[in-house]
């Protein structure tokens, strides 16, 4: 592979696993728009441990996962309290607050910001990618997974069935958070450099655009939506002035076209129904 | 004294200072298939949103098995065996109706091991063919796998009984389960109550269709203005001129008749 598809799967590995942090809570009916501020708090605490503490590169991974997921569980909170464009506005004012904490900072360097030695090959970033899907696959599920979307889709009705609503929110929320620290901490090892500018607005948009536009109905949603968002602009290269324009053509058509998401659960199921006819509903028809 | 499951002691409820539920009181005997009835905004959802731990009592008791559960929060009264559907179909659209009705087992599954065990991944899964079976003896066997929102009214309405029953409840309160339904599809889900109702589920159903609270249910309370204006056998609603006149001027006093 050339150093440039090198660098282009590396980012669609850092978009797609920020994809599924974003897509956990939204699963579950919250929308995050400050995926940035959570990845800022990832990719600070990998560098930093595996540069000035001196850690192996992989132990500072699940390290920084774990504490972007504590700030995201004791948030969630306050943030959990907000609903529908609330939450949006709050998660959002969330990740500015991170990112005026960080620009702040003189030992991650402030505004000049962190260099970073230890580099991430994509032999590493890859598999980890892969784990995050496969984990949030499994976790979609499993009867946790379908608390997720009873919430999602009427939460009254999940609470008179028995779901506790608030863990089932603030658990996706965390994880959502956990999932984020680990796209922060392959930032921080691919590019060997964290500025806080980059941990911007723009990010969150966008990662929240990969998953509403790619679906939050089912776990290949944020994939599909990622690969689309990350793999369309170097396909619209050949017109630079006027791609961002082409680019926000295709997000307003999508949209309109499909608003439930590129993939919904009809489709898998129909899906399934091509290539597998007595698949997963097989056990139903015995 | 009759042994009664649910006992609704005094109740009243006030929206915005009207008065729709007003001191309110009957025992549910255990074992019976009881019927809520009345005329169209008389409080019977109402009656089941305050069982269900919808909205707060303003006054009164509500007792389950003797325990108090006036003050506890909805999702704990399904885990003491209440369990309800809802007059406008609340099913979940995005789930598939499989899905639904494994939602209606969550109360029999709430440990972290049940909750972190995958769904409908291995056959056999104990709680994926428990779901597919109920489907099945209720006649719903061809749409496991279909998003809810995409299946027909009658077959939604079924689902949410289903769903209902699979918490293993003491208390079954449907609310009006056989609206909209064709005349099969009412045979269908008058068979499924009685094989619940035999199985030792007590039934509290709301229902307008009185052929089919005459044929399923033995003892009825009537409500009107949030008022009990009758209790007894079902063999004598038609008879009570309290009754009669309440529905008066109702195309359901033909019925009732
Ligand atoms: N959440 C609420 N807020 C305000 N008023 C309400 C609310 N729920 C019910 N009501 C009112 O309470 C009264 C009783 O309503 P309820 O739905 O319990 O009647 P019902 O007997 O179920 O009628 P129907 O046969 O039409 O279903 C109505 O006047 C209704 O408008
Ligand atoms: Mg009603």
């Amino acid at each position: 592979m050339s150093g440039y598809w090198t660098g282009i799967v590396a980012i669609l590995c850092f978009n797609i696993v920020v994809a599924y942090s974003v897509f956990l809570p939204a699963a579950a009916g919250q929308l995050n728009l400050g995926a940035a501020g959570f990845v800022a708090i990832g990719a600070y605490t990998s560098g930093y441990l595996s540069t000035d503490v001196g850690l192996a590169m992989w132990l500072t991974i699940p390290i920084a996962a774990l504490a972007t997921g504590a700030v995201a569980f004791l948030i969630s909170f306050p943030m959990l309290r907000t609903r529908g464009v609330y939450m949006v506005l709050a998660t959002l004012a969330f990740a500015e607050i991170v990112q005026g904490i960080y620009i702040n900072l003189e030992i991650f360097g402030a505004a000049a910001g962190y260099p970073v030695a230890a580099f991430a090959e994509l032999d590493i970033i890859a598999p980890i990618t892969i784990l995050v899907i496969l984990f949030v696959v499994f976790l979609m599920a499993t009867r946790f997974g379908l608390s997720m979307r009873a919430v999602h889709d009427d939460e009254r009705v999940a609470s008179l069935f028995g779901v506790n609503t608030r863990m089932t929110k603030v658990a996706a929320f965390t994880l959502g958070g956990v999932i984020a620290g680990i796209g922060g901490a392959i930032w921080a090892h691919q590019f060997n450099y964290v500025e806080i500018q980059h941990f911007n607005i723009l990010l969150s948009t966008f990662v929240l655009l990969y998953v509403l536009i790619g679906g939050t109905q089912t776990p290949y949603g944020p994939l599909v939506g990622a690969v689309f968002f990350t793999l369309l602009p170097e396909f619209l290269r050949v017109s630079n002035e006027w791609r961002f324009v082409i680019f926000g053509v295709i997000i307003v058509l999508m949209m309109v076209v499909r608003p439930e998401g590129l993939v919904t659960r009809t489709l898998v199921e129909r899906f399934y129904g091509l290539f597998w006819r007595r698949g997963r509903t097989a056990v139903a028809d015995r | 004294m009759t042994d009664s499951v649910l006992s609704f002691q005094a109740v009243s409820k006030n929206f915005s200072g009207l008065r729709v539920v007003d001191e309110v009181s009957f025992d549910v005997a255990r074992g019976s298939r009881t019927a809520l009835i009345g005329p169209n905004g008389a409080g019977k959802t109402t009656v089941f949103n305050l069982i269900s731990g919808v909205y707060p009592i303003d006054d009164g008791k509500i007792l389950l098995d003797g325990v108090d559960i006036t003050r506890l929060p909805d999702r704990e009264r399904i885990n003491m065996g209440i369990s309800r559907s809802f007059q406008n179909i609340r099913l979940m659209p995005h789930l598939s109706a499989i899905e639904n009705v494994m939602l209606g087992q969550h109360a029999r599954a709430r440990k972290l091991g049940s909750l972190l065990f995958p769904l409908g991944w291995l056959p056999g899964n104990r709680w994926a063919s428990e779901a597919a079976d109920a489907l099945a003896q209720a006649g719903l066997a061809t749409y496991p796998g279909e998003v809810v929102a995409n299946l027909p009214y009658g077959v939604q309405k079924r689902i949410e009984v289903v769903r209902a029953m699979m918490s293993d409840p003491k208390v079954l309160m449907l609310d009006e389960p056989a609206a909209g339904l064709n005349e099969k599809e009412t045979g269908e889900l008058q068979l499924l109550l009685e094989g619940a109702s035999r199985r030792g589920v007590t039934l509290l159903v709301v229902e307008h269709d009185m052929q089919f609270v005459r044929s399923l249910c033995d003892h009825v309370v009537v409500l009107n203005f949030g008022k009990k204006i009758f209790e007894g056998p079902s063999s004598e609603v038609h008879r009570d001129p309290g009754v009669l006149e309440a529905y008066l001027g109702s195309e359901a006093v033909g019925d009732a008749a």
